[in-house]
């Protein structure tokens, strides 16, 4: 192909897209790079950004403005993470935690992450979704 | 590269005075390349008459790439006379799926009730091939296959050579992934496919009302079709899959229709018809 062409992404991220910009729960999408590559208007009210504004980004440098921590306030390293466990260990996660909010409050989160595949062998993404409570 | 059609009709064959200028076969083009490479673009019903005037130039090795299996892509596979010739060598390439291997799911129609005679016995030499991930060649032409919005596992195909390019789509319902001009190209169905092509033949199955009852079957409507040339840039829109249902004058309604929504005082998009050859450079 000409050089600088762009490469389509994988239909399953761009059906996956479709699905989140059609829900009300804030969901995020990362490629297989574990880079943050869409998030949906409800995450928007979570983040105060839109993504527009974001741009792409590794999904775990954009999370740690939140500073997630356990619900003793203990950090919450990466490898516990959902998004961590989809990203590295390909199997779905979920976990409770606290972020601290754009408007600087602390909130307890659910958040659960699955991993995308194509095929048995084929890892595309993952999804992640933040549960408001 | 010579692009000639020889079927361009969606979902079923439709013979008759009604559809006698644009044709009734279901989808198989053919791509001539300089060098005197031949790759075939599905086999549809268009492939059996093929078949025969590749026999007849002497051809002896075909790539054939299917864009799917669904049976109007697939159908006229047993009746391709090069199959049937053992000095012929036939590659064929389709995309993986996640359960059985392409030979798997194509030895279905070549075995009871279906057929009677089963795919391993057919003379000429047979390799199947998934699609690569990344770009690859086949004689003078590069290849990109990308997974495309279509009910089961379906790419579309670009080819290029040094010189021009040509983007295939030709069961393709991209709207079903977003609103398409509101996107850029990476995150557009088939956008890689047909970015900047020279000539895009695109699913352009039904008119606007006609679509709205049919979200979701794979297909496209003339608009979205025009918006997707549209958005990636392609130079020239040959409209293709054309509904059963649709007579000669229907269809020429929806070439109007697409050159209004284009917006161009030229002589395209264009429908595609049986018989048509498409010189590029």
């Amino acid at each position: 192909m000409p050089v600088g062409t762009p490469r389509q992404k994988h239909l399953v991220l761009i059906l996956a897209r479709e699905f989140a910009s059609n829900l009300a729960t804030p969901t995020l999408i990362a490629d297989d790079r574990g880079w943050l590559i869409y998030y949906n208007e409800a995450a928007e009210a979570v983040f105060g950004r839109s993504f527009a504004e974001v741009g792409e980004m590794p999904q775990e440098e954009w999370t740690a403005r939140f500073e997630p921590r356990t619900l003793d306030s203990e950090p919450l390293p990466l490898e516990r993470r959902p998004t961590g466990i989809a990203l590295h260990e390909r199997r779905a996660a979920h976990e409770r935690f606290l972020i601290t909010s754009v408007d600087g409050v602390e909130r307890e989160v659910a958040v659960t992450a699955f991993p995308l595949f194509a095929h048995t062998d084929e890892f595309v993404g993952i999804v992640t979704i933040f549960w408001r409570e | 590269m010579r692009l000639t059609i020889w079927g361009c009709r969606g979902s079923v064959p439709t013979p008759g005075p009604d559809t006698f200028r644009y044709g009734g076969n279901t989808s198989c083009v053919e791509v001539s390349l300089d060098d005197g490479t031949t790759l075939v673009l599905d086999a549809g019903t268009g492939i059996r008459r093929l078949g025969f005037d590749l026999l007849d130039r002497g051809a002896r090795r075909v790539h054939l790439l299917l864009t799917h299996l669904h049976l109007d892509h697939l159908e006229g596979l047993r009746f391709f006379a090069p199959l049937w010739d053992e000095q012929v060598t036939l590659d064929i390439w389709g995309p993986p799926s996640p359960l059985l291997s392409l030979r798997e799911r194509i030895s279905r129609s070549f075995s009871p009730p279906l057929f009677p005679i089963d795919l391993r016995e057919v003379p000429a030499q047979v390799t199947f091939h998934d699609v690569p991930r990344q770009p690859w060649t086949v004689g003078g032409a590069r290849l990109l296959a990308d997974l495309v919005a279509h009910p089961g596992p379906t790419v579309g195909f670009r080819i290029e050579t040094t010189t021009s390019s040509f983007g295939y789509l030709p069961d393709h319902e991209p709207a079903l992934a977003g609103t398409i001009a509101d996107r850029s190209r990476d995150w557009i169905s088939g956008g890689a496919i047909a970015g900047d092509v020279d000539i895009l033949l695109h699913d352009a199955q039904y008119f606007e009302d006609e679509y709205e009852e049919r979200i979701g079957w794979g297909h496209s409507s003339v608009a979205d079709a025009v918006a997707f040339a549209g958005a990636v840039g392609a130079r020239r829109l040959l409209l293709f899959h054309h509904e059963p249902r649709h007579t000669d004058g229907l269809l020429e309604s929806l070439e109007a229709r697409a050159r209004s929504l284009a917006g161009r005082n030229e002589d395209w998009p264009a429908l595609a018809r049986e018989g048509m050859v498409v010189e590029l450079p």
